[in-house]
């Protein structure tokens, strides 16, 4: 394997953006590429994503070792919908970089970057209130931000590369622990591949008071993004991390595949937060997964909308006694969009209990699936699990499947499983169209009302992004 | 002054004819109740004029202040000033009274107009407290586990607020026990005024006791077959309807 004629200095073939229409997609801007492997996969894919790193060699090790993993398992369409064998391989682009170091200060971000995220609508705000924006721009992230009393308090809040580079000794331990690399084929994809993504370190007993967040988007035609994150909350402390994505529209499809681990070692408190809103041919397919030790909590706040398919199920090992799990999700499926999420609450120790609410919205043709897994062994004791996943359709055409899995041993232990499936009916519409509100207004608001309860435990600024997002589906979905 | 003119209007479900041509004029300032046995095209007749979808104006036409709204859509007929007050008011989970009320209002406001919240919230509690609702029920998701009282006086209110130029309301005395019904048509009656005419759709006469009407229609078949003034309600109660169904089978 020679990687003579990849080398990050030489520069790529042509620009990646080039020939794209700029007018149709909703906002993409000329952005030169420094660093581009190409498209199509192979170990000189990620050779070239090694060296343009600057990796130590074990990383670069278990990129190829996943790689392997990844050709050798095959798509998981025994189980899973077959829109999966869509996705072209050959045609995506694994690893794009703009070579800038991550900044520190907003000042120091180039201007046509600053212009991409107005077009997101980040408010300037936030950017200040914030503790830390960590903004992926396509692979790395192009700018970053601790507020300066988070890192004071010893938090780290760097991107993938950084981490691995600068401390390895914090995140080498558990960096493809809670998600092995051959978990499932995407899951090996991401190990092979992965690039940005935040690694957040929180040394025992600080509680982060501000939420950290990061905002990332895909900015060309055929880009897989594959960031990586992993949040490791020491003894005793809390944080709560926030994730959001726009993707500009762009007519061939693009694969969104992460990989999230979460660590909560004894009585520490982790709360991840996302609201994504894909463009409708991306293929979102990404793990999460968090380890939560004796009396941790660990809390996954997941809001999808868009994407061609999303496959998400947030997972929780509950390792320690007293561990606490909790999964809140809503998925909004319109026309042409399959969401298929969920939740996994794997019990492992005494007394570990688990909530699952899942909720789930199809418009027109679009398609909701819930699986969920809960398991709990017999020799445990003292574990409890309460789900409950509820559907509404918006017209006759929709579609929505629930397949719990749910395996409890022993009698020792209590679940809980409620579904249900509503409608919104004609008398509704028809009732708040009398009182003024268009069609798509009313339904909107009839979606909002649904997953009200849920929407009320995101911090303010999301829930209301939320329901602007609600708002221009629903407006969109009216005919 | 506005007018709400029904000229020889015809309603049908389908291929069934429920309303076979009435015709009635609506002034602003007037009460007028139409009576009827169960199945007569009374309820179908309201909701036909807010614009259903079930219901196809078959024959006839429906005119605002001289201008038909037989094209305009649902929301546009309210936004013009037509208020259904439903026999039925639908759930909608998880939207509190307060932010439904908010989002019908501003729909009524013209582009780049925006609703002065705390204005609105004045107005609110003031309407509140004049059809004696409890402040609480304003964060309560809007007609969900609600008594039958409780949907009614949800529905004045809506009506006191949105203040529009006509009131169609559907059985507004079903459900309701006397107290209730005493409340609500209190609520309706300090509503009346020279700026609204309001149409009462009632089985009973007991309501007509409280929101006394200008005009008494008697709806049979799908007609009007008998109108009056106020005594003909009276009349009504005491002779019951088969008195008007033999009087119009013989004419």
């Amino acid at each position: 394997m020679t990687t003579d004629t990849l080398t990050p200095s030489s520069p790529p073939a042509d620009n990646p953006v080039s020939g794209i229409d700029q007018s149709s997609g909703n906002f993409s801007y000329d952005v030169k590429y420094e660093f581009d492997a190409g498209s199509g996969l192979s170990e000189r894919t990620v050779d070239y994503i090694s060296a343009a790193k600057k990796e130590a060699a074990w990383i670069k090790e278990f990129r190829l070792k996943a790689l392997q993993t990844f050709y050798a398992k095959p798509m998981p369409t025994h189980w899973a919908t077959a829109e999966l064998n869509e996705i072209n391989f050959d045609k995506i682009r694994y690893y794009l970089a703009s070579g800038q170091k991550p900044k520190r200060t907003w000042e120091e971000v180039p201007e046509d970057i600053k212009r991409t995220f107005e077009r997101l609508g980040i408010p300037e705000q936030e950017r200040k209130f914030l503790a830390g924006v960590e903004a992926q721009f396509d692979s790395e992230a192009a700018y970053s931000n601790i507020k300066e009393a988070v890192s004071k308090q010893g938090v780290i809040f760097v991107n993938s590369t950084e981490a691995l580079r600068e401390h390895p000794e914090i995140f080498r331990k558990w960096f493809g622990k809670v998600i092995p690399t051959g978990d499932n084929k995407f899951s090996a994809l991401n190990s092979a591949v992965f690039s940005g993504g935040s690694f957040i370190y929180v040394p025992p007993g600080v509680k982060v008071s501000h939420p950290l967040q990061a905002y990332f988007r895909i900015n060309a035609e055929n880009f897989g993004q594959f960031e990586r994150t992993l949040i490791i909350a020491d003894e005793g402390s809390e944080v709560t991390y926030m994730e959001g994505c726009t993707a500009p529209k762009f007519s061939t499809s693009t694969l969104h595949s992460a990989v999230v681990e979460l660590v909560a070692l004894k009585g520490a408190k982790i709360q991840y937060i996302t609201v994504q809103n894909w463009a409708s041919n991306v293929f979102n397919l990404v793990t999460k997964r968090g380890l939560a030790h004796e009396e941790a909590e660990i809390k996954w706040i997941d809001c999808n909308i868009g994407s061609r398919l999303t496959m998400k199920y947030p997972g929780v090992v509950l390792k320690g006694r007293k561990a606490r799990g909790e999964v809140i999700s809503i998925a909004l499926a319109n026309d042409g969009q399959h969401q298929d999420t969920g939740a996994k609450m794997i019990h492992a120790a005494d007394e570990t209990t688990s909530n699952i609410v899942a909720k789930s919205i199809s418009v027109g043709q679009g398609r909701s699936t819930y699986r969920g897994l809960v398991h709990i062994p017999r020799h445990l004791k003292g574990c409890k699990n309460n789900t409950e996943c509820d559907a509404l359709l918006i017209n006759s055409n929709s579609r929505t499947d629930t397949y719990p899995a749910i395996t409890v041993r022993g009698d020792a232990n209590r679940v809980q499983h409620e579904a249900s499936v509503s409608k919104v009916s004609e008398e509704q519409i028809f009732y708040m169209r009398q009182r003024g509100l268009t069609e798509g207004q009313a339904m909107s608001l009839s979606v909002n009302g649904f997953i009200n309860d849920l929407a009320r435990q995101f911090p303010m600024e999301y829930s209301v992004e939320l329901k602007r997002l609600i708002d221009l589906e629903m407006e969109g979905s009216v005919g | 002054m506005s007018s709400l003119e029904l000229i020889d209007v015809r309603v049908s479900l389908g291929e069934k004819e429920i309303v076979k041509g009435v015709s009635l004029t609506l002034n602003s300032g007037e009460v007028h109740a139409i009576m009827g046995p169960n199945g007569t095209g009374k309820s179908t007749l309201a909701k036909a004029i807010a614009g259903h979808p079930d219901y196809t104006i078959s024959g006839g036409d429906i005119r605002l202040d001289g201008k038909s709204i037989l094209e305009m859509e649902p929301d546009e007929r309210a936004r013009a000033g037509l208020f259904l007050a439903f026999q039925y008011p639908s759930e909608i989970p998880g939207v509190s009274i307060a932010n439904f009320l908010r989002a019908a209002i501003q729909s009524h406001l013209g582009e780049g107009e925006e609703l002065d919240a705390t204005a609105y919230y004045k107005r609110l509690y003031q309407k509140m407290d004049m059809l004696k609702i409890d402040r609480k029920f304003t964060s309560r998701a809007v007609n969900d586990g609600f008594s039958g009282g409780e949907k009614k006086r949800a529905e004045v209110l809506q009506m006191a607020m949105l203040e529009p130029k006509f009131a169609l309301m559907d059985e507004t005395d079903s459900g309701l026990d006397i107290d209730a019904l005493k409340i609500v048509a209190e609520g309706v009656n300090q509503l009346r005024g020279p700026g609204l005419g309001v149409l009462l759709i009632t089985h009973y006469q007991r309501l007509l006791s409280y929101i006394v009407p200008d005009y008494v229609h008697v709806m049979w078949d799908g007609r009007i077959v008998k109108s009056g003034d106020k005594s003909l309600a009276l009349e009504l109660d005491a002779k019951g309807y088969d008195w008007v169904k033999k009087e119009f089978v013989a004419a």
